[in-house]
């Protein structure tokens, strides 16, 4: 037992530091991902065809390309057409592009969910397109996507342990480091297990209570 | 496609969304001439990159890469069923003593990212001194997270059939299992199957975890060419071309999915011979 803290304790700055940057990479691509895939959610839902077909193509390509390989082609591929970035910022767009696949289709299908009703009454009232889509649909929406856009979020937090196979040290890359150092892995691994249901649990109760609290409305 | 957003549109909205589509259209152009470019001017296009694709001993290693993994993707989906199943009912029974701890296994295997569990696999047997094959670490993380989804889905599955179905079956004088087996399961499966075949095609892409433990599986292949310096680094044919393989590969599972639920959702109703109350002359959409 006290070799199981000695691990955490030992080794707190990059305990630390790795968790940090998980944090760091894991907020920075929320809020990319969020903006990126809401445009093409808005993509998918409107009545221009072209659009339409851009966002419908590039969920359907991103949702079927393994993550690993999205890094790997940011890291490897793209430096060879004279792009360089650095690895954090790699991890960043890789963890971006794939996720906002995901955040579009929550988008889209909260939307669908509203009742074509409320939009045709809306429309029935006289209200613009601004004002059907902002005072009736998105409200509305909202519920049924909130809930999901969580699960979304979550399963990204996990994913940017994938950046641990493309040089960036964060969560992921702790067990290399302690590899090295011949420390224990099981007790190494349980210590990251441990940091990722401290990140994790707060992001499932919210989900949670969100989904209790709005399906009873509905 | 959602068009209650908006109205069938008049001759300005047509005008206008026409001329957004245009300019749309020649911007999505204009990036995909950007990225030519960009792959003619760094010598993307050179024949050399794309030499070694003709030789058969290439197109040996990139068949033996999707064996690879399709074999994890096999052996790990066919546990991952077994496990699911077991938990679900687990979760499922009135006992609490098997209850309890089915829902802790299942909640904390779905919390710790899957490169995690596969570092388990990986790197604790090799800690003992007894270290396993490659594909087993993979096979394990694998199984441990997308059988806990599983679970979770043939749970929800189970529990969507209408209550009356098994009070019904109950009334009757059915036992617990029963109930289960003949009234419940074969009901949620239609609901289910969907699911539990896109759940599959996570698993599929996510043997491409088995990189980072140098597995030696579709996407350590493609490092393995692309890095050959006697082509010139050909990285990005090379990666183009193993993301088509696995958009193929998963695209026929999706589509496989998407053809289920039709299929599934279609149920048995009686159809009424619905006459049109009177020949409309416009055919215009209604």
């Amino acid at each position: 037992m006290t070799e199981f803290f000695r691990v955490l304790t030992d080794n707190w700055s990059l305990y630390v530091d790795g968790f940090t940057n998980t944090v760091y990479l894991f907020l920075v691509s929320a809020v990319g991902s969020l903006l990126l895939g809401t445009l093409l959610g808005a993509f998918r839902v409107s009545p221009i065809p072209t659009l339409r077909w851009f966002g419908a193509g590039y969920v359907n390509i991103v949702r079927n390309t393994p993550l690993t390989l999205v890094f790997a082609f940011l890291v490897f591929a793209v430096p060879k057409l004279d792009v360089n970035m650095e690895y954090l910022t790699s991890a960043f767009v890789a963890l971006t592009l794939y996720t906002a696949a995901f955040v579009c289709e929550v988008v889209r299908s909260g939307i669908n969910t509203v009742a074509p009703g409320q939009a045709e009454a809306a429309r029935a009232l006289g209200m613009s397109f601004a004002q059907v889509l902002g005072q009736i649909v998105l409200p509305q929406a909202l519920r049924a996507t909130v809930p999901p856009l969580v699960s979304v979020m979550i399963a990204m937090l996990k994913n940017t342990t994938i950046a641990a196979g493309f040089s960036v040290l964060e969560a992921g890359a702790i067990p290399a480091y302690m590899a090295e150092r011949g420390e224990p892995q099981f007790y190494v691994l349980l210590w990251i297990t441990i940091g990722f249901l401290i990140l994790i649990s707060p992001l499932v109760l919210v989900q949670r209570s969100l989904e209790r609290k709005w399906a009873v409305a509905r | 496609m959602s068009s209650f957003l908006y109205d069938l549109p008049g001759p300005r909205a047509r005008l206008r969304n026409q001329v957004i589509g245009v300019l749309t259209g020649l911007a999505i152009a204009g990036l995909i001439a950007f990225v030519i470019y960009k792959f003619a001017e760094t010598g993307q296009f050179e024949a050399r990159k794309w030499d070694q694709f003709k030789y058969k001993a290439v197109q040996m290693e990139l068949l033996n890469g999707i064996w690879f993994t399709l074999k994890a993707a096999g052996i790990a989906a066919v546990l991952a069923l077994l496990f699911g199943a077991v938990f679900a009912s687990g979760r499922l029974s009135d006992r609490a003593l098997l209850r309890t701890p089915s829902t802790w296994v299942v909640e904390l295997f779905r919390a710790i990212p899957l490169l995690i569990l596969i570092f388990f696999g990986y790197y604790v047997p090799l800690q003992y001194g007894w270290p396993i094959d490659k594909m087993w670490a993979l096979v394990i993380g694998l199984t441990l997270y997308n059988g806990s989804v599983l679970a979770e889905i043939f749970r929800a599955g189970i529990n969507s059939v209408a209550k009356g179905q098994s009070e019904a079956a109950y009334g009757i004088g059915m036992r617990k299992n029963q109930v289960l087996r003949l009234i419940l399961l074969p009901q949620a499966f239609r609901s289910m199957l969907p699911s539990i075949v896109s759940q599959l095609v996570v698993l599929l892409k996510d043997t491409a975890l088995g990189f980072i433990i140098t597995y030696p599986e579709l996407l350590t292949v493609g490092k393995t060419i692309g890095g050959r310096l006697a082509f010139g680094l050909p990285y990005l044919p090379t990666y183009l071309i193993i993301a088509s393989i696995y958009i193929l590969l998963c695209g026929l599972l999706s589509l496989l999915a998407w053809w289920l639920q039709r299929r599934l959702t279609r149920m048995p109703k009686a159809k009424a011979d619905v006459k049109p109350l009177a020949v409309t002359e416009t055919a215009g959409p209604l």
